[in-house]
């Protein structure tokens, strides 16, 4: 039997965060889908964090790990806010929509 | 368990404790007494920003590390934190008239850049990764809400909408970059890291990637500028003064302190990226300025080459590099001020004016004010005898030292063509048929644009003081 070790860890976690950016550069619709992509992304981050702290027995990757997740927290909040405001003065929180400054 | 003994002193971190319990009083005070309260948070908070400057000067000299190595404060983090704090303060004094005008009260703009000053701090003074997160978070946080604050307007939505979903990706990227250092060295401190990271293993250098593409959008450097533009035309005028200063600071701080005392041992790898973002950034920046009709998005493509110049001096590596880098951002937050007190001065009738159309024949309706900013402009151009040919001067010696010659000449020939941009809006000024004249303007604005241009102006006769100081901070990383 093969055992689990770091390197799965680190693939599920690299797969995770992959998809995250996938999700907010491919993603055309809606601006929810991005906040939740920018969670994946996040997670990913504390499943490498957290199996590194295993691996290397040192607890530190697991308190950096519960600060991401305080942060992430914090982060979703103002995002929402930010687009409750937005849904407010333009009635739409389609992606597309985004658009009235171009560079 | 005694705290001084086990390294958990509270005095290093004593400035930033008391910039954060002010704020929280400031907060009270505002919720407590309503909108009208307004003025007086603003003025209260730029006395807080002035006592904790005053207060990162009187820490005991030498380096000062608590909380087991994760928090430094040494002569670089002093020089930077005054540095940050100065662009606050001088932001809230140039907004504190739009934000205290009775349709848009906000008494929440002053303690959000106050609790992004914060950020800065911790930011500048962090001795390991964990730090840097959470200082670059409480600084970015509060940027994403100030950045949407105008809430009837939807280009301000917009452009905190577009800041906040990039700056969480790139803060996602930081992260993941530094999930990898911490894996691949074991350590999250810079100090551990350096012991650790002597040769360029395949994982740790990953991890620097992915750390340094998280910084680069933070300063708004090419890869990671196309934030920049949108936000600075989006935000509101006090707004974009406010993330062309202080944050380019704390950003640019961290930037070298990572690059210069955590990775000292594998140079060659990280001067590449370096010296790659500066190229990218100073050939953006002069020529995507050229075809700008708004004066705030010249001034995001004006932001994005300076940070360019600035990167030069650091992809050097040495003392006279992260000189260089102090000294040109200490010059480029006096030029920036400036420009943005001329640009929150332009207004009819009341209203902002924004398009640089707008600043036709300012020569003759408002000489004054157009010879100041010509001086600014010009010194944004790097031209001598002003302080911007200094700031230059140093980064390109630091690359030239370096043996980076092709780099030095890149950035010559692309500060001449950024010249170029510089040089049409004084014509506009000076040539053209004048546009109606502008409203009086205001003392403090005035007072703002008088200091920032007489120190452009005089730079050359005395620049020990602030070279000196440069150089003391720059040692100190070493």
């Amino acid at each position: 039997m093969n055992e689990i070790g770091l390197g799965h860890f680190l693939s599920v976690a690299a797969v995770l965060f992959t998809l995250g950016i996938l999700g907010i550069f491919l993603n055309r619709k809606n601006v929810i889908i991005i906040l939740m992509s920018i969670e994946l992304i996040l997670l990913a981050v504390n499943i490498n964090l957290v199996s590194f702290s295993i691996y290397l027995n040192d607890i530190v990757g697991q308190v950096f790990a519960l600060l991401v997740l305080t942060v992430a927290a914090a982060e979703a909040a103002i995002g929402l806010a930010v687009l409750v405001v937005f849904f407010r003065n333009r009635g739409t929180i389609a992606v597309e929509d985004i658009n009235l400054m171009k560079g | 368990m005694n705290f001084e003994t086990a390294g958990y002193s509270l005095q290093p971190i004593l400035p930033e404790l008391v910039l954060v319990i002010g704020a929280m009083l400031l907060l009270m005070l505002g919720a407590y007494r309503g909108q009208r309260t307004t003025g007086l948070v603003t003025t209260l908070a730029v006395v807080l920003l002035v006592a904790t400057g005053a207060l990162v000067l009187m820490l005991p000299a030498g380096k000062l590390v608590t909380f087991g190595g994760s928090f430094i404060v040494d002569d670089f983090a002093r020089f930077l934190k005054v540095l940050a704090l100065i662009g606050s303060a001088v932001t809230l004094v140039l907004s504190a008239e739009i934000m205290a005008n009775p349709t848009r009260r906000m008494f929440e703009y002053s303690i959000l850049v106050l609790l992004s000053s914060a950020g800065m701090m911790l930011l500048i003074s962090a001795g390991d990764l964990i730090m840097l997160y959470l200082g670059l978070e409480l600084m970015s946080l509060a940027l994403y809400v100030v950045a949407a604050s105008n809430r009837e307007d939807a280009k301000s939505n917009e452009a905190g909408m577009k800041y906040f979903i990039l700056g969480a990706l790139s803060s996602g990227m930081l992260l993941y970059g530094a999930s990898l250092i911490y894996g691949f060295t074991g350590t999250v401190q810079f100090a551990g890291i350096a012991a650790a990271a002597k040769d360029g293993n395949i994982g740790l250098v990953f991890g620097l990637v992915f750390l340094l593409a998280g910084l680069c959008f933070k300063v708004s450097a090419v890869p990671f500028h196309m934030w920049t533009p949108d936000v600075y035309e989006g935000a509101p005028t006090p707004v974009t003064a406010f993330f062309a200063s202080a944050p380019k600071v704390a950003g640019l701080a961290i930037f070298t302190r990572v690059t210069l005392t955590a990775f000292p041992g594998i140079v060659p790898q990280w001067q590449q990226i370096v010296v790659f973002v500066a190229i990218a950034s100073m050939a953006l920046g002069s020529f995507a300025a050229i075809g700008q009709k708004n004066i705030k998005r010249l001034m995001a493509y004006s932001a994005i080459g300076h940070i360019g110049f600035a990167l030069v001096g650091l992809s050097a590596g040495t003392v006279e590099g992260a000189q260089g880098v102090i000294v040109y951002i200490s010059i480029y937050v006096a030029m920036t001020l400036g420009a943005f007190s001329v640009i929150l001065a332009m207004r009819r009738n009341g209203l902002h004016v924004e398009n640089i159309s707008d600043f036709a024949g300012l020569s003759r309706t408002n000489p004054l004010l157009a010879f100041f900013f010509a001086m600014l402009l010009f010194s944004m151009a790097g031209i001598p005898p002003l302080a911007g040919f200094f700031a230059k001067f140093y980064v390109f010696m630091a690359a030239i030292k370096a043996g980076l010659f092709a780099l030095a000449v890149i950035g010559v020939v692309t500060s001449v063509v950024g010249a170029y941009y510089y040089l049409a809006i004084i014509k506009v000024m000076y040539f053209d048929e004048p546009a109606p004249g502008i409203d009086r303007v205001r003392l403090e604005l005035r007072g703002v644009l008088a200091i920032a241009g007489l120190f452009n102006m005089l730079f050359f006769i005395y620049p020990a003081p602030l070279v000196n100081a440069a150089t003391a901070a720059a040692k100190s990383l070493f």
